[in-house]
């Protein structure tokens, strides 16, 4: 039963449950996991662009004036960076890879409730990307108006928007798809006698995550067809000149993308939960305040949108009441991490790269979570709004949070996909250098930003060199990291030693089955489950 | 595909789900409607005026009716009566042509006046009234997208009941098409006061 590498069942890799060969097997395949494999290798080639991207950026801003591109240049790379790594890397990164690989197996299910469907997010995801590269070649130039696409500067840009915001508007119903199916997949297919107090928490997570895509992305998508209508059609419902108001496409494009940072945040959280107790040999500390606080981010994140918009010329009476909710969405998110701390105390914590990812992700997630109260208080925001503040605090909870559980996630599954282990010393060199660039990267700019440097500026005040600076040379530390760690994980692919069914001894669903799994998850039934935290009688198997 | 699943219950789920998201699509705009009728309510008066109530409530009928239609289909496909619920869903597809014509004729209407998005004569006109028929035009437009795809359906559904594939014993795909144009359906109760009549 340990050995599972002469496991009769061919694993999924090398049984796509069809007729068809090569490529065909996989871009084709309804299987969950071949689909979320093919999210990842996308998100992640596309995460190597916006990092090339927002590697530029920082070069750029080496020295104040021209470093090494024009102003007008400067734009679509900064454009293009926030919507690549927003729309194409962040909001399907965790939840459409690693959901879709997950999921179903901690669900003890054999695929998602709509497999097809599934097979058709994917598809339109790949669309959407295609459009979005392909507004950088096409018309007029690629967009130069921030990810924001904010009007009525969008409206009138001769860039090519209208490409982008199509993208945008395909992407986010690919999403919603995802979401559509994870919700049915959760209420349907559970195994039999798996009860909702037994899931794991990182489904609890996709859960929470999929309402929001399923309630929020068509705002989105409403948004964005309005922007495509008032270019292509010049209705001027966001024309001052026409009696539109401007702000109003404020009010809409956050009621989607504020909701959405939660898209992108909470299933990372649902990896920092699967992660801690693992390592910590313990069950999770509060397991139902965890589940509870992922759907109360969810509600109360939907809820708070307009502290993006302090400075906008809303009523003062609307400035307070969304700062008040604001900080309420800070409760539940600090209830998680008390818990995780709270999970690690006197556990019997065993150090691997798995457990520095979610440390990490605790850390820098906390840094930007703090730094985000700063710009939840109106008072304290009209002196940063806009300024590198905001971008640092940004980049402390995305990268720094979803980011370092996305590269958690892929250390803590890879031995489960892949049947094999990667170098966990090169492993934890890389997860050191990521720390040291990331903080040297992004610190900087908090300094600045409270110093007054705005952010998008191709331009700056001899004073900010020195913050400048450091963080541009933080950010080619942060690279090396990458690529050590991108080259490492390659190779475990390649020509890791292999591992049997649970190399961690985690006590999850996808933990009793053979590594990689097969075409329909499992080969027996995992009848000594107990609950997905519960480690009595789980046994090692590297 | 060899492990081949329904679950009636997931499927309506999913319907139901996907029906969500089509109300918040919509809702957008109602959200943009309520804050410009709130800021030029003269203007929405005056400009309201001007459509065509009578085309707009024949539209109104013609959707209800085609909404009892479906219902009526999918009844008959329950009990196992599978030409009539085919009859029965060509009807709905035939109402929801005849709603695009009166569409046609209305919106052409408007057009020889000089009316339609961005015109030298809406230019001329107060700001509210321009945002008024912005809005008109943008949501009964997405809303008959909304009745052509909701056609496409039909019609899919009737050639899946033609091959048997949709039938008494699997009729879900049906359900959720009736599902689908009773939500279009009821998204045109809501926008037919709001531009013909409230105002």
């Amino acid at each position: 039963m340990q050995n599972q590498t002469s496991s009769p069942i061919p694993s999924f890799f090398e049984d796509s449950g069809s007729d068809r060969k090569g490529i065909l097997s996989w871009i084709l395949s309804t299987d969950h996991k071949r689909i979320g494999l093919m999210y990842l290798y996308m998100v992640l080639g596309m995460f190597i662009i916006g990092v090339c991207l927002g590697l530029a950026i920082r070069l750029e801003l080496f020295t104040p004036g021209k470093t090494i591109m024009e102003a007008q240049t400067y734009n679509a790379v900064f454009t293009l960076h926030g919507v690549i790594m927003i729309f194409i890397v962040v909001i399907p990164s965790i939840p459409a890879a690693f959901g879709n690989i997950i999921l179903p197996i901690h669900l003890g299910a054999e695929d998602v409730a709509f497999p097809r469907l599934n097979l058709f997010s994917w598809w339109l995801y790949m669309i959407g990307t295609g459009l979005a590269l392909l507004s950088l070649f096409t018309g007029n130039g690629p967009p130069d108006t921030g990810w924001t696409f904010y009007v009525p500067f969008s409206e009138f840009t001769t860039t090519n928007v209208n490409t982008a915001v199509f993208a945008v508007f395909i992407l986010g119903f690919s999403s919603i798809l995802t979401g559509l199916n994870f919700i049915t997949t959760i209420h349907r297919l559970r195994a039999p006698g798996l009860k909702w107090k037994q899931l794991s928490l990182f489904s609890w997570s996709l859960y929470a995550t999929a309402w929001i895509q399923v309630l929020a992305t068509p705002i989105l998508g409403i948004t964005v067809l309005l922007i495509l209508a008032e270019r292509v059609l010049g209705v001027g419902l966001f024309d001052p000149n026409k009696g539109g108001d401007p702000i109003l496409y404020q009010h809409l494009f956050w009621i989607y993308s504020h909701p959405a940072v939660y898209i992108m945040v909470l299933p990372a959280m649902g990896v920092v939960s699967e992660i801690i107790p693992v390592f910590a040999r313990k069950p999770i500390f509060g397991y139902k305040a965890i589940a509870v606080s992922s759907i109360m981010i969810a509600f109360a994140g939907s809820l708070v949108w307009a502290h993006h918009m302090f400075t906008s010329g809303m009523s003062d009476t609307a400035v307070l009441i969304f700062s008040l909710l604001t900080f309420i969405v800070a409760i539940p998110s600090a209830i998680k991490v008390f818990n995780w701390i709270a999970t690690l105390y006197k556990g019997s914590i065993f150090i691997e790269p798995p457990l520095l990812y979610a440390l990490g992700f605790i850390f820098l997630f906390s840094i930007g979570g703090l730094t985000g109260l700063v710009l939840g208080s109106a008072g304290t925001d009209i002196h940063v709004h806009d300024t590198y503040f905001v971008v640092s605090h940004f980049h402390y909870v995305i990268f720094g949070g979803t980011g370092f559980g996305l590269f958690g996630a892929m250390h803590f599954w890879f031995p489960k996909i892949y049947g094999r282990m990667y170098n966990k010393n090169v492993a934890t060199t890389a997860w050191a250098i990521l720390m040291i660039g990331f903080n040297l990267l992004y610190f900087p700019l908090f300094i600045i930003g409270l110093q007054g440097m705005p952010r998008r500026y191709y331009d700056y005040l001899p004073e900010y060199t020195l913050g400048h600076q450091i963080s541009t040379v933080g950010s080619w530390i942060l690279a090396v990291g990458l690529i050590i760690m991108f080259v490492n994980l390659y190779n475990g692919m390649k020509s890791g030693k292999k591992v049997g069914r649970n190399p961690w001894g985690g006590a999850t669903l996808e933990w009793y089955t053979p590594s990689p799994p097969p075409l329909l998850n499992f080969d027996k039934e995992p009848d000594t489950f107990k609950g997905p935290y519960s480690f009595k009688g789980v046994e090692r198997d590297e | 595909m060899s492990n081949v699943h329904k679950d009636y219950q997931g499927a309506k789920l999913g319907m139901w789900l996907f029906l969500f998201t089509e109300v918040l699509l919509f809702g957008g705009m109602f959200v943009l409607y309520a804050v410009y009728l709130s800021r030029y309510p003269a203007e929405y008066h005056s400009a309201g005026k001007e459509l065509n109530a009578f085309i707009g409530g024949l539209n109104t009928v013609v959707l209800l009716i085609s909404s009892y239609f479906v219902a009526l289909a999918i009844s008959f496909l329950q009990r196992g009566e599978q030409k009539k619920a085919i009859r029965y869903t060509y009807l709905t597809l035939f109402m929801a042509v005849l709603f695009l014509v009166n569409k046609a004729f209305e919106w052409s209407a408007k057009f020889s006046h000089g009316i339609y998005p961005d015109s030298p004569h809406l230019r001329e006109l107060p700001q509210g009234e321009s945002v008024f028929y912005g809005l008109y035009f943008l949501m009964t437009g997405l809303h008959g997208l909304h009745v052509i795809i909701g056609g496409g359906v039909m019609a899919f559904v009737i050639y899946k009941m033609k091959k048997n594939e949709v039938n008494s014993t699997d009729f879900v795909m049906l359900e959720n098409a009736g599902l689908y144009w009773h939500l279009v359906d009821l998204i045109w109760i809501f926008l037919f006061p709001l531009f013909y009549l409230v105002i």
